[in-house]
């Protein structure tokens, strides 16, 4: 199969893989897929007060558009704000990535990731001020 | 050395070069009709397809007589299958087969099943072998066929023909072969393994592209089978068609040639194969050799990388030309159905890659093979979650994934 040079290169080259501490306050994990699926992918953000992404990590079980797809991710979450990056829409990621449609279902993977790394930091940051609010 | 590296023989070989020159002259000079009577053009061409048959029954201990020239294995599976169902339905509708077996078996037995005919669908072990217990209680007064693979595709998974055999015939049952893997790799011998029917096809063993044959035993029993192609009557009337003359000189070269070099082919492809495997399993923790580790073809290994996906590697192997065991390239995402008819995950089934090595194929390219193989798995690995969670003693089977 051909993959476009954007493809490629995420895949030799892939941006802003790691881990940040899962259970940091300020940090929200994504984890998507599943493995007889053939694709998994886990993607972190760390998140300032301000609603600013600091930071964003991804590992990927998949083929090479999965991979490219969550890096291409991260890429475009790092110093963005939360309230943006929840309107990352699959359709962006196949756009820039140039996927056929074989490939669509990982850049929804992606999409699924970024929604889900967001609703856990906002979780965490709810129980966070209600915790504060029991405080006080 | 070259690269790509080549090994997938087992999807296809390339042609010896000794069978390209043998073939060239029936191109240009010697290029009559084999079914021409009237002149030497026609009977040089008949000669020809006459010795070719002799070679190609020669490597199977069969008669001349009983080689039929198909244009490969998927017609010679479907002339089997479909020829006997046909022709045998007055005893019966039944058909036994197993769920590894190639789609071009697979499918042809699918097409009976909805004309009517009742499929017997055997499961396999985890190595990949039918279980003769649950093969001979499967076959009633009404079977017609069993049809089992010589050897898997996929996996290398050799079946013990000559117990099948033994049993089809105690039975009264035809038994059906596709043999298409084999040739050069192991022993085939339709009299001591009681085989009635043999899928060939050229390709695979260093042959042409778009010939193979198909064996039909002519005695003991004499089997008959309904023609799938109608026509000018050629090949005794089982399939018509213009016989392919240059592909048939070339067929019977690589027969000759796979028989005459079997023992030491064995010898070396097995030493490269486990050269392959050593170097492999050393360099990857968790890498598993899948199928039958004794009853299998020489040349071929098919491995599991748990926590790495199939398709990735192969993209970041590209100096390596091999298969991979999931066919994520189409939209269903399904991998492969041998390796899942083995009771593998489908996680396991999904990282899997099939090596096969052949004639042309040398050391260092195994060890070429192995470390590219080895450092992008090394590095894929890095990026995967999955080997991540492994690694922080995270039982894989225990998390709730969000299956898409
Ligand atoms: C076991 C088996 N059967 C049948 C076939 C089909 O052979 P052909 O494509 O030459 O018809 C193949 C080749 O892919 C095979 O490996």
């Amino acid at each position: 199969m051909a993959y476009s040079d954007k493809v490629l290169d995420h895949y030799q080259n892939p941006r802003n893989v790691g881990t940040l501490d899962k259970n940091a306050a300020d940090v929200g994990t994504g984890v998507v897929g599943a493995p007889e699926c053939g694709d998994v992918m886990k993607l972190q953000i760390k998140v300032a007060k301000d609603g600013t992404i600091l930071d964003a990590k991804f590992k990927t079980y998949g083929c090479g558009s999965a991979i490219a797809s969550s890096s291409l991710a991260t890429e475009w979450l790092k110093g963005s704000t939360v309230d943006k990056a929840e309107q990352i829409k699959n359709t962006q990621i196949v756009q820039e990535l140039a996927l056929p449609p074989v490939k669509i279902h990982c850049s929804v993977l992606a999409e699924d990731a970024i929604k889900a790394a967001i609703e856990d930091w906002r979780k965490k940051q709810a129980a966070h001020t209600d915790a504060a609010a029991q405080k006080a | 050395m070259k690269t790509p590296v080549y090994l997938d023989y087992s999807a296809t070989t390339p042609c010896d070069p000794r069978v390209v020159e043998r073939m060239l002259p029936y191109f240009t000079e010697t290029f009559g009709n084999a079914a021409s009577r009237s002149h030497p053009f026609g009977w040089t061409a008949e000669a020809a397809v006459e010795h070719a048959r002799e070679q190609v029954a020669e490597l199977i201990h069969a008669h001349p007589k009983e080689v039929l020239w198909t244009s490969g294995s998927t017609e010679a599976n479907n002339l089997a299958i479909k020829g006997t169902a046909e022709m045998y339905r007055e005893k019966g509708k039944h058909l036994i087969t197993a769920i590894t077996e190639h789609k071009a078996v697979l499918d042809p037995m699918k097409h009976l099943e909805s004309q009517g005919f009742e499929i017997t669908w055997l499961p396999v072990d985890r190595q990949g072998r039918v279980d003769l217990g649950q093969l001979a209680a499967a076959m009633t007064e009404k079977t017609l066929l069993v049809s089992l693979m010589a050897a898997n595709n996929e996996i290398g998974t050799v079946h013990p023909l000559k117990d099948i055999g033994a049993l089809c015939k105690q039975k009264g049952v035809l038994f059906h072969t596709d043999a298409t893997q084999a040739p050069g790799r192991m022993d085939l011998d339709v009299e001591a393994q009681h085989i009635d029917l043999m899928s060939l096809s050229a390709h695979k063993f260093y042959g042409p592209k778009g010939v193979g044959a198909l064996y039909v035993r002519r005695k003991n029993p004499r089997v008959r089978l309904a023609a799938q192609m109608d026509g000018g009557g050629h090949e005794r009337g089982m399939r018509s068609g213009t016989l392919n003359v240059t592909g048939i000189v070339g067929m019977g070269a690589a027969a000759e040639f796979a028989r005459t070099e079997m023992a030491q082919e064995i010898e070396r492809l097995r030493r490269l194969r486990d050269r392959l495997e050593a170097r492999l399993l050393r360099g990857i923790p968790d890498a598993v050799i899948n199928g039958d580790r004794e009853h299998r073809l020489p040349h071929l290994a098919n491995v599991s990388f748990p926590y790495v996906e199939g398709e990735s590697l192969i993209m970041g192997i590209k100096e390596v030309a091999v298969s991979s065991g999931s066919a994520c390239t189409s939209a269903s995402l399904e991998p492969s159905y041998v390796l899942k008819g083995l009771g593998l995950g489908d996680e396991l089934a999904h990282s899997s890659i099939r090596f096969s090595m052949g004639r042309f194929t040398t050391e260092a390219e195994v060890d070429f093979a192995a470390d590219r193989v080895i450092h992008e798995v090394t590095r894929l690995r890095e990026m995967s979650p999955l080997w991540e969670m492994v690694q922080e003693g995270i039982d894989l089977s225990q998390v709730k994934w969000t299956a898409h």
